[in-house]
Parts: structure tokens; sequence; C-alpha cells
């Protein structure tokens, strides 16, 4: 049994001009010690379905799943009670901006051990005792000092490896991380990459990466999940999305890495994602996508065989490829 | 720290000065004669009237007048009362006690109320006690503080009989009141029922003069509180599994509290610019009626050192606001 298993995840919003759906039938399976990486533009829904899960959107978000159990516990039905027994200890999330998700009227030190009197129940000497080890753990030099320390005393990368600090703190069974890197400096988001994947290897944690670099995907995931307006368009090891990718959506995103441009102008994907009022009828991506014909723009897709990457595609490509390989 | 408090003090100077002058002008540009004033109904002949201009120096030059004045406030000396004849220091420490005790009960009664309700609405925004608790402080806070007065004086002490009209204790008791605070004062005097005759004295004023600090209050902390929870440091703390309790009275309100502490350090201002109405509603012997029976008796020295005194205080509260920014925001503390 997969330690995380979301089926046919939804979420709404109600909003002053009416309903928007942000995360639309969402499947996510992590096993323990994988890395997964969800990947996508911006409001394709990667951090939402990760909020759902934690419940941590507000209140005027609908959430709905078919399945959405962690580690065997059926999530759906929680009381907030019970899921506060999970999250933060079996279940931790860092974010993408360090600066601002630590609070400023506290030190670091009371921060990390507010998490480690919570669901520990370590007492004073011990939490200190512990906290200089998550510390030296996460790389943080001087950690006798740094407990002491506010945030705003902190550079960005190191108020990170506080966040990550605290997020492994009660050695959870898998880490969220919301785009971790997206507010650092080029040096420094390697570091904290490096930092991640030698956590997870160490601890065996599972690890999901949200992100929208294709980069950083491809240094640290092994399993790819490619999200679009909401919906999942592609699953494949990392290997093989880069090699083939099955979705047009992914193989523009491709594309559009400088790294693999082959003229002089760096290819770009026209057009914005779908908001709530310009919501194609058929496949999502069809507005923009330079195959699509009338059967796309009329009638959504359903997401092919786990052969084809459960592309949600009518005319998934590389399927030749694939067929004779 | 210290250097901060010492610069502080620095910009206190312009102020101050600023404040001797505008007290000396506007008493005076009052019309009416102090000395005709005091001579009442009966008048006074022309030698006398001349003699006493003399006397109180309202023959010399404005200017000579205000610096005679400012010689004497920096020696510390406010002058004496052209009615009682007592020194104006004397006099206010006498009264404002009575003043203090009004305020800081006033004080905690805002504070007490207005801080959870703050809270509790911006927690449940756009429910039905976040509406009603903001449309009832928005009654409180544009309500004539005297009508407001009245109205709870006919309800509670003429309707119901439970609590007194004014003054500060019952008549029954009679002790010494060294502090001048008289809910301690009765404390120690060990009389039975003195503290609770002076409590119940002082209910009505209190919830007189904390309603409008208290409405004040309970909308910025709301208003502050709303903008905290929409933080990322607040999702963290949520993410850590802490319960909501700790995540809005720990986590959001410490941060919330810099503006509310700002409009606490300003009501009080408003505390005792409202103490003068309450205090002469409710025949409260503090120094807000004392003032109000000064300017009526053209009592310059009395005008002019009471507002002096006030206003310093009100600096002060400043200064100790400016102070806790710091404690309760660290990254306040750097600059």
């Amino acid at each position: 049994m997969p330690l995380l298993d979301i089926r046919n995840l939804s979420v709404d919003f109600a909003t002053a001009s009416g309903q928007f759906r942000a995360v639309d039938g969402v499947d996510v399976n992590v096993d323990t010690g994988d890395i997964l990486a969800i990947v996508g533009e911006s409001g394709s829904g990667k951090s939402v379905s990760m909020l759902a899960m934690m419940g941590l959107l507000p209140w005027t978000a609908t959430i709905t799943a078919d399945v959405m159990s962690f580690g065997g516990q059926d999530l759906r039905g929680l009381t907030p009670r019970q899921r506060r027994k999970i999250i933060g200890k079996d279940m931790a999330m860092i974010f993408q901006e360090p600066m601002s998700s630590l609070n400023p009227c506290f030190t670091a030190g009371f921060q990390i051990k507010e998490a480690l009197r919570l669901h520990l129940g370590l007492d004073a000497k011990e939490r200190h005792a512990k906290a200089i080890e998550l510390f030296e753990m996460v790389g943080i030099p001087a950690p006798e000092d740094r407990l002491k320390a506010f945030p705003h005393q902190l550079s960005g990368g190191m108020n990170q490896r506080v966040m990550i600090a605290m997020a492994i703190a009660c050695s959870p069974k898998l880490l969220i991380a919301d785009e971790p890197t997206t507010a650092l400096d080029v040096t420094i988001q390697a570091q904290i990459l490096d930092l991640l994947t030698g956590l997870q290897r160490e601890t065996g944690m599972a690890l999901i990466l949200i992100t929208h670099d294709m980069g950083v995907v491809a240094e640290t995931a092994e399993r790819v999940q490619v999200q679009y307006a909401g919906q999942k368009v592609e699953e494949q090891p990392v290997g093989d999305l880069f090699e083939t990718p099955h979705h047009p959506y992914t193989a523009a995103l491709l594309a559009a890495l400088p790294e693999r441009a082959t003229s002089r102008k760096l290819p770009t994907i026209p057009g914005v994602v779908p908001g709530q009022f310009d919501r194609p009828m058929g496949c999502l991506f069809s507005p923009r996508c330079q195959f699509a014909d009338d059967r796309c723009r009329n009638t959504p897709p359903a997401p092919c065989g786990p052969e084809l990457g459960l592309a949600r595609c009518h005319y998934p490509l590389n399927a030749k490829a694939e067929a004779t390989a | 720290m210290f250097r901060y408090l010492l610069s502080r003090l620095l910009t206190f100077l312009p102020t101050f000065f600023g404040v001797t002058i505008i007290s000396f002008a506007f008493i005076r540009m009052l019309p009416g004669d102090p000395i005709i004033v005091m001579a009442g109904e009966r008048g006074v002949s022309e030698e006398r009237y001349a003699e006493l201009i003399q006397q109180f120096g309202f023959d010399q030059p404005i200017w000579r007048q205000y610096l005679d004045y400012l010689g004497g406030v920096v020696q510390g000396d406010l002058g004496q009362s052209f009615v009682t004849k007592k020194p104006v220091w004397d006099e206010f420490f006498a009264l404002f006690p009575a003043t203090l005790e009004l305020s800081i009960c006033a004080m905690i009664f805002a504070v007490a109320l207005g801080l959870p309700a703050g809270v509790i609405a911006a927690v449940n925004r756009g429910k039905l006690f976040d509406r009603t608790l903001m449309s009832t402080a928005l009654v409180g806070y544009s309500m004539p503080i005297f009508w407001w007065a009245l109205l709870l004086i006919i309800v509670f002490s003429g309707m119901l009989g439970i609590t007194p009209v004014s003054g500060r204790i019952s008549l029954l008791y009679y002790f010494d009141n060294p502090s001048g605070f008289m809910l301690w004062d009765a404390l120690v005097s060990d009389q039975k029922g003195a503290f609770w005759s002076a409590l119940h004295h002082l209910i009505l004023p209190t919830i007189v003069l904390g309603t409008i600090p208290l409405a004040v209050i309970a909308r910025q902390t709301r208003s502050a509180m709303l903008e905290v929870l929409s933080e990322d440091y607040i999702r963290t703390a949520r993410a850590k599994g802490l319960a909501p309790g700790r995540v809005n009275g720990v986590h959001a309100l410490r941060n919330a509290l810099i503006p509310v502490i700002t409009v606490i350090g300003l009501s009080v201002g408003t505390l005792l610019a409202g103490a003068i109405l309450t205090e002469t509603i409710f025949s409260w012997p503090g120094i807000g009626k004392w003032m109000v029976d000064s300017i009526f008796r053209r009592d310059y020295p009395v005008v002019q050192g009471g507002l002096l005194l006030i206003a310093v205080m009100v600096m002060i509260v400043n200064l100790t606001v400016d102070v806790l920014y710091g404690l309760i925001n660290p990254k306040i503390r750097k600059r």
C-alpha cells in the first residue's frame, strides 16, 4: 500500500464571482522513500492540492476526493484535532518564502522547540539538545547562537534551513517542499536541494517537491507529475519524461528550457493558463497547443494508459517510439 | 537602548516648549479678565485693580510675562493658583491620583474586553459575532460621552438602583487617603465594605470613560489580526499542527499587537480629554474637573500648569509605547 494515496482530488474555491476549480481530479501516489516532483506553471494547482491534503486551505475551499489516505489512515472526514496530530509530525511542509514563513516575533529556537514540545512531549532540556542536533543536521553553523536569533537576523538560505529543521523535527514520513528554492540565490538553491535529497536518503522519508523549475526536477526527482490548470496531464519517471514526453504541454515545457534551445530565440508557450471564466470546453491545453484540432477543442481527453505516461491527451506524442521500444 | 531613550528625550524639548507657548497664549486669548472674574459681582475699585494688575505682573509686556513664567517652569515652579493661592504642583498631585485611578480602570476595562473581542471577530470574520461586534463598536465610538453617561445613570442608578450616581466612595466610610488611590487606601483601611463601596463607585465612570477606547481597540485589533492571519508564518504555525488557540493567541496576536499598542497609547490622550466630561458628570474629584473650573475662573497658572503636566504625561506614554514596540517585535529594536 502506498504511503500517500490520493485519487480524484478536486478543490473548489467559493469566490465573489462563483465557484472556481483550482484542482480538478488529481491523483497523487507516493511510496516511502519516493521523491516525486510536481511540476507546472503558476496557477496549475500544485500547491493547492498539497495544502488541501494538509488541511491548510481557508474555509472557502471545498475539497472532494475518492481516496485520500496517508499511512493507511483516511484523511477525509478527520476532525481538526485528529488532523493536527498528523500534520507537523508525520507529514510536514516547507514553503516558498523562507523570510516570511518564520514568525518575526519569535526566535528560531522558540519556533522549532514548539513543534518538539507539541508532538514529542520533550522537556526543556531535551528540546534544546534536539534542536541543536537538528540545526547541525541541516548544516547551520554555530547552532547554539542561531537558536537565539530572530528570523530577520538570518539570511534567506539560513531561514530555509531553519524551516527544514522544523519540518523534519519529528521525523516525518512525508516531507512536502513547496518551491523551496524559488526565493533563494542560485548558489544557495543547489545547497538546499542537496540538503533535502541528502536528508531524504538518510531518513528514508518520502519527498514531494513542488516546483516550476525543470532544472530542479532533473537534479532531484525520481518521478515527475506534470500539472496543468488543476489537472494532472502526465506522470513518468524523470529520465523517461525528459527523453520521451507524451503530453504536448510537457514537450513544450521541455522545449522552453534554455539548455535545450536549438534556435537563437528561446521557444515559449503562447498564451496563459485558463482562468475562472475562459475555461475551454475540451482539453484545457487546447488553446495553447500547436497540435490541437476540433476534437481537442470540444471533447475533454481521458488519461492514456501507463505506457503513455497517463497523458491526458487525444494524440499523445512519441506513441510510436514507445510501441516499438 | 540608553542612547535611543536619550535621543527620544531630546525630541521632547521642542514639544515641551511648544506646549508652554500654546497654553500660555490660548488662555490669554479667551475674553475675560481674571481680576474681574475674581472680584465677582461686587466689582473692584480702580486703584485696587491697578494694584492687582501690578501684583500679578499683567502690566509687563506679554513676552516678559512669558519669560517669567518659563523661568519658573524650568526651575520646577509652576506658580500658584490665583484663586486658592496654593502651588499648582500641589493641587495637581492632590487630584491626579483620582484621575489616574479612573483612567487605569477604564483602560483595563477597554483592553480586557476589546482585545479578545477583536481577536474573536477576526477569527470569525464575516460571521454573526463579527458583524454584531463591529456595528456595536461603531455605535460606541460615535456616541457622545455625556449622553451615554446620563443614560447609564438613568438605567443603573435611577431605575435599577444598583450603582451610585456620583462621588468616589460612600459617605459612611472615612479614612486617611495618603496614596490618593481610593481602591488601595480603602483596601488597607481595614473597614469592611470600604473597598466594595469604592469599586461600586468606579463602575459607571469606568464604563463611560472606557467605551471609546474599547471600541477603538476592538476595531484595531480586528483589522490588525485580519492582516496578520493571511501571513505566511501563520500557515507555517498551522502546518506544525498547533491548535487554533495557540496560532491565533500567540503567533498572530503578538504580531498584531504593534498597531494595537499604538492606539492604546493614543487613547491615553483621549482618556484625559474624556476624563473632563466624565469627571464633571460623576463629580469625580480629578484633574479634568479641576481644569474646567480653572478655565471658567481664568486661573491662568492652573490652566497653564495643568495643560503642561498633562502634555508631559502623554509624552511619557508615547515614549513607553515606543519602547514596547521593541519588546514585542525585535525587528523594530534594531533601528
